[in-house]
């Protein structure tokens, strides 16, 4: 019997990782590299299976920011908020590297209501109105999460660290990739580089192969991950760490947070 | 002629008085035939890099500079390693480096390496590199070592494979 329940609990966890991982969330450029004046690019942002395949659902427009080289914001044209995916349109008038991002942070609960699960999500502020003490089989979790994609018109200009959640600091810079040569990014947590997150790469087109061939490095002792393209391809980055002694108005409170990159890498 | 013109000319001319090497390059780059259905010309870019693959000399950059509103321009970034290594921090066009498309057959090349960067660089091992990149095609580098000395002497050449023919070069006094 022990067996069994151990067995069901092994298999719950393994169809939360695999569901976890299944859904990739993505904004992907029609280019990363470009030359030239008045250049336009086209970018679609979804949560789906396959890189980079909508065929779940949409991220939401309104979540999505550009941000130009100088910090300015950019406008989002021919913009169409569907199903299983978002699109818009950017025109590049300024050379340097702009970042488009959607950042997210939240909170969310579960418990037990006569003898019912109970789930929400919300706001700092709604959780604290909540009497959590009285709630039976509680568990709060919050999340901050970055889905993002950099392109580059011209030269490329520095990346700013933003300094709060999970993020790159960019040593090798994100349009500046080739097989042949191994990029090299910092994990910061808070502006700080943070030893031991997970990093996981995994070029697009799975679809088209057996194996999707996630790779998974460990950042070092000064948060430093080194990653060699296996080819040339739109590739997927993603980093994910839990942060240690949450505390929610007397809650234990289990936090996460997580940075999620598409670049693209050039044959030599 | 002014004080002022004098002194550019002075300054323009400075490189082959002190500079550390007398150098003549050479070099034919062949645009091969091919049988496709929808042929452009290639964008070719030359230049020269450092043992440690840094651009130092821009020679040559051909691409569509006819192109109204300079949408020509759009297309450099296929060069991928000359746009990345040098391209990029560019302002177009370059007097004697950048020109128009060529067309198939062999073009010759002859540049005074006094009049560029590689007067004032070190002796050591360097690489003239050519690199093809052609709409609806493909893309093709080729590197030829050289060893860039007081009294340059130095052959070479080595054939693409598609989208580059054979590609000479010869460096001397």
């Amino acid at each position: 019997m022990k067996t069994l329940k151990k067995i069901a609990v092994a298999t719950t966890l393994a169809a939360i990782a695999t569901s976890a991982l299944a859904h990739r969330q993505w904004i992907l450029p029609s280019t990363s590299i470009l030359s030239g004046e008045d250049q336009w690019i086209s970018v679609e942002a979804a949560i789906s299976n396959n890189l980079y395949f909508p065929n779940h659902h949409a991220i939401a427009l309104d979540n999505i920011t550009v941000l130009g080289p100088s910090g300015q914001e950019l406008e989002k044209q021919s913009t169409a908020q569907g199903k299983i995916r978002s699109t818009f349109e950017l025109q590049l008038e300024a050379s340097g590297s702009y970042r488009i991002f959607s950042g997210r942070a939240g909170m969310f609960a579960s418990w037990e209501e006569d003898g019912e699960r109970k789930r929400k999500r919300g706001s700092a502020e709604e959780f604290a109105a909540m009497d959590l003490a009285s709630m039976d089989k509680l568990q709060l979790r919050e999340n901050a999460s970055r889905v993002e994609t950099i392109v580059t018109s011209g030269a490329p200009s520095e990346i700013a660290v933003s300094g709060t959640g999970l993020e790159f600091e960019f040593i090798t810079h994100p349009n500046d990739l080739f097989t042949g040569e191994p990029a090299s990014f910092r994990v910061l947590l808070n502006g700080e580089p943070t030893a031991g997150v997970e990093v996981t790469f995994v070029q697009g087109n799975d679809r088209f192969r057996n194996e999707a061939g996630d790779q998974t490095l460990v950042s070092d002792e000064n948060g430093l991950v080194e990653i060699e393209w296996p080819q040339a391809g739109r590739y997927w980055i993603n980093a994910s760490s839990s942060i240690a002694g949450g505390d929610f108005h007397g809650v234990p409170l289990e936090r996460s947070a997580s940075y999620t990159l598409t670049v693209e890498v050039l044959p030599e | 002629m002014n004080d002022r013109t004098l002194k550019i000319l002075a300054t323009l001319s400075l490189p082959s008085i002190t500079g550390l090497h007398a150098g003549q390059l050479t070099s034919s780059i062949e645009i091969p035939r091919l049988d496709v259905a929808e042929y452009h010309r290639p964008y070719v870019a030359a230049w020269i890099e450092s043992e440690e693959r840094q651009l130092v000399a821009n020679l040559a950059v051909w691409y569509d500079t006819e192109m109204a509103d300079r949408e020509g321009e759009t297309w450099l970034k296929d060069l991928r390693q000359w746009w990345r290594k040098g391209g990029r921090s560019l302002e177009l066009p370059v007097d004697g480096v950048t020109g128009p498309t060529k067309p198939v057959g062999k073009h010759e090349m002859a540049i005074d390496l006094d009049q560029t960067a590689m007067a004032e660089l070190p002796a050591g091992e360097y690489y003239f590199v050519v690199e093809a990149s052609r709409e609806v095609g493909g893309r093709e580098l080729l590197r030829i070592p050289f060893q860039w000395t007081e009294n340059p002497s130095a052959q070479g050449e080595v054939s693409g494979e598609r989208e580059l023919g054979k590609v000479t070069l010869h460096i001397s006094e």
